[in-house]
């Protein structure tokens, strides 16, 4: 019988099977951070063993500065320290801050090769579906189901629908995977994946480097979906041969024979199917407070008189009084306080790499941060000298770490500033109370710090 | 976790769509300990103004729906972050059931594993009762897990699903860890096997 690539890594990993459609599923690998802190305290208190901490990796990415230099915080402070405690006693690797493979759960997670095709892997944070790009079934978890599987190695889950999004033709110029993933979000809406895995495919897709896939599935969360997948092809395992953490020698084989049985069959059954034209795609910018209000940079913000459902054009109304916007005026141009190139959906090498492109020689007209993924990422962009084209050009180079995506490490925004953000949500007060944030790609964001506006990144290049 | 079988309570509605566990719980809050008590700071920056204030437009602030133990919502509330705390600040704040179109998928769950109860019905079923709600201000409803029925607002008893599994658990207050614990044979029985078909992965 023809099986989705979801479905034959799902069957891979049922134990066994319990009322209501439930199945207990087994963790390959489990990925932690200081908001895990939670769960370890209450497994310590309970006296409850970890499983298999061998098949754990920990770092702190949510609430460390990513300014320079010591922990100022006391509380963070004392957050660290704890996850360095517990993975210390527990036996579970943990790259904690300063080390060199410190970094944001899901930059390390596929650096070290710790994510591959073929596992599921769960973390506490709901941006885990980034690990999909692999071919892995990979999701969030919230604190209880961490302690869960930190205890039994396993979870029980219910079975979702699988939506294969297919993406045809090509990219045009200026067009990056985020703008890809934005229109895909304001396609079948902020709840249109609830209750399904999606598989993104189609040459748009095929074509992206595991970088540009790593944004696409990031942020399968803001459409819904706990889990989004790209099927593992040559590019998947040319990135992964060599990672600490992948496969060797026989190994290696064995490996690559099994990842190759893993993409859907080709007359698989998708419960919904949804196909997009790569080549109608502009670079896009959010002008609301859900990821699904994305426009091409070239329209303007939408009005909601036009608009029949009154649900819709209430909530349209809040999203413009609180984003500070008018209807019907152009998106380009609207002015930005600060900009921010970072979170674990744009602060991988190649991302930097863009936004370095439109950086380069020009000056920032506005406060603007770079926060690498990874302290691999930061070695790599600083041998390449992306770090000099930034500070050069004015902007602020930092220490990896979530940074302003989560607002809970002291990078916030002020209320009222705007924020041109490379990061994957523009939720009321999400960057900080009153912040208003606007999603782009690298190299928009870029383009709105060196203009101080939001600025169509093709009329810089 | 405490067990979960019937509740009688005043409702809120909420009409908004796409309600985050962001503005929920905002994420400066997210550090303190459990014990702290969550509460207070259940919707906060949407709930208190910049002054600390209470916001008198904010439903839950509103004297009739000061005593709601029961929300209802529009389409994918929960949405976003995978932060438990949500789901502690509603239980802390005295909210154990919502009702709405759809959730977000990991918000759910975080429900149903401490003891809240999410239920799922379908679009106009949920607006009808947001509107009911909204003309009489203050009205109960009566949630009844074992019959998987509200009842409530004038209108028949409303009929919804919930699945086996989690509905046990709830009536029941189980320990999910401890059921877990008892298929041990059989994650020994996975480990053994997937070490022989997949040694790579250790």
């Amino acid at each position: 019988m023809s099986r989705t690539m979801f479905e034959k890594i799902w069957s891979r990993h049922v134990v066994a099977k319990g009322p209501g459609g439930q199945s207990l599923l087994y963790v390959d690998r489990h990925l932690l951070h200081e908001g895990s802190t939670h769960a370890f305290g209450r497994l310590e208190r309970k006296g409850h063993a970890v499983r298999r901490p061998e098949a754990c990796v920990a770092t702190a990415d949510h609430y460390v500065p990513t300014a320079p230099g010591p922990i100022a915080d006391p509380e963070v402070r004392g957050m660290v320290a704890d996850l360095e405690r517990h993975t210390g006693r527990l036996g579970i690797t943990f790259f904690g801050r300063g080390e060199p493979r410190q970094g944001i759960v899901h930059v390390i997670g596929p650096e070290q090769g710790v994510t591959q095709p073929g596992i599921l892997l769960v973390c506490g944070d709901s941006h885990t579906a980034t690990h999909g790009a692999f071919g892995a079934l990979a999701f969030g978890v919230g604190s209880t189901e961490v302690e869960h599987v930190l205890a039994t190695q396993c979870l029980w889950q219910r079975k979702p629908l699988v939506m294969r999004i297919t993406v045809t033709g090509a990219r045009p110029f200026g067009v990056m995977a985020k703008d890809v993933i934005l229109s895909i979000i304001a396609r079948i809406g902020a709840g249109g994946g609830v209750g399904y895995a999606l598989e993104y495919a189609g040459p748009a897709i095929r074509g992206m480097s595991m970088d540009e896939r790593m944004t696409v599935c990031n942020m399968s969360i803001e459409a819904g979906a706990r889990a989004g997948m790209v099927a593992p092809d040559e590019t998947t395992f040319a990135y992964l041969e060599g990672r600490p953490s992948a496969p060797r020698g026989d190994m290696w084989g064995r490996a690559l024979a099994h990842w190759r049985t893993l993409p859907s069959d080709p007359d698989a059954i998708f419960n919904r199917e949804i196909t997009l034209d790569a080549a109608l795609i502009a670079p896009t910018v959010t002008w609301g407070t859900s990821p699904q209000d994305a426009l091409p940079i070239t329209e303007r913000v939408p009005d909601p008189a036009a608009v029949g459902d009154p649900a819709r054009r209430a909530s349209m109304e809040r999203a413009l009084a609180y984003m500070g916007l008018t209807a019907g005026a152009p998106l380009a141009g609207t002015a930005v306080s600060r900009v921010f190139i970072g979170s674990c959906t744009n602060s991988r090498l190649e991302d930097l790499r863009a936004a370095a492109g439109i950086a380069r020689g020009r000056r920032a007209a506005v406060p603007a941060w770079v926060v690498p993924g990874s302290g691999a990422v930061k070695r790599a962009a600083e041998a390449e000298g992306l770090d000099r084209v930034f500070t050069d050009a004015g902007f602020e180079w930092r220490e990896p770490g979530c940074s302003m995506c989560v607002g809970m490490n002291g990078d916030t925004a002020a209320a009222g500033e705007r924020v041109a953000s490379t990061s994957n949500r523009n939720f009321e007060g999400r960057q900080g109370r009153g912040a208003r944030t606007h999603l782009m790609s690298p190299a928009m964001a870029a383009a709105a710090a060196v203009t101080g506006r939001l600025t169509d990144v093709r009329t810089l290049a | 976790m405490e067990p979960f079988a019937r509740l009688t309570a005043v409702a809120a509605p909420m009409d908004l769509p796409n309600i985050d566990t962001d503005r929920i719980i905002p994420a400066r809050f997210l550090r303190r300990p459990r014990e702290s008590g969550f509460g207070p700071l259940l919707f906060h920056d949407v709930r208190f103004g910049a002054d600390g204030g209470e916001r008198a437009d904010f439903v839950l602030n509103r004297p009739a729906y000061r005593e709601a133990r029961i929300l209802v919502t529009a389409e994918n509330f929960g949405c976003g972050s995978s932060r438990e705390m949500a789901v502690w600040a509603l239980l802390d704040h005295g909210i154990r059931v919502v009702i709405g179109p759809s959730f977000g998928d990991i918000f759910v769950e975080n429900c149903f594993k401490n003891g809240a109860l999410a239920i799922v019905v379908p679009g106009e079923t949920a607006a009808g009762l947001r509107d009911a709600l909204a003309a009489r201000p203050g009205t109960s409803l009566t949630v009844d897990l074992e019959a998987q029925t509200i009842a409530g607002a004038g209108a028949p008893p409303i009929r919804f699903e919930v699945d086996a599994f989690r509905k046990h658990g709830l009536l029941t207050g189980r320990d999910e860890l401890a059921l877990t614990l008892e298929q041990l044979p059989a994650i020994e029985a996975f480990e053994a096997r997937r070490r022989v078909e997949m040694p790579w992965l250790g």
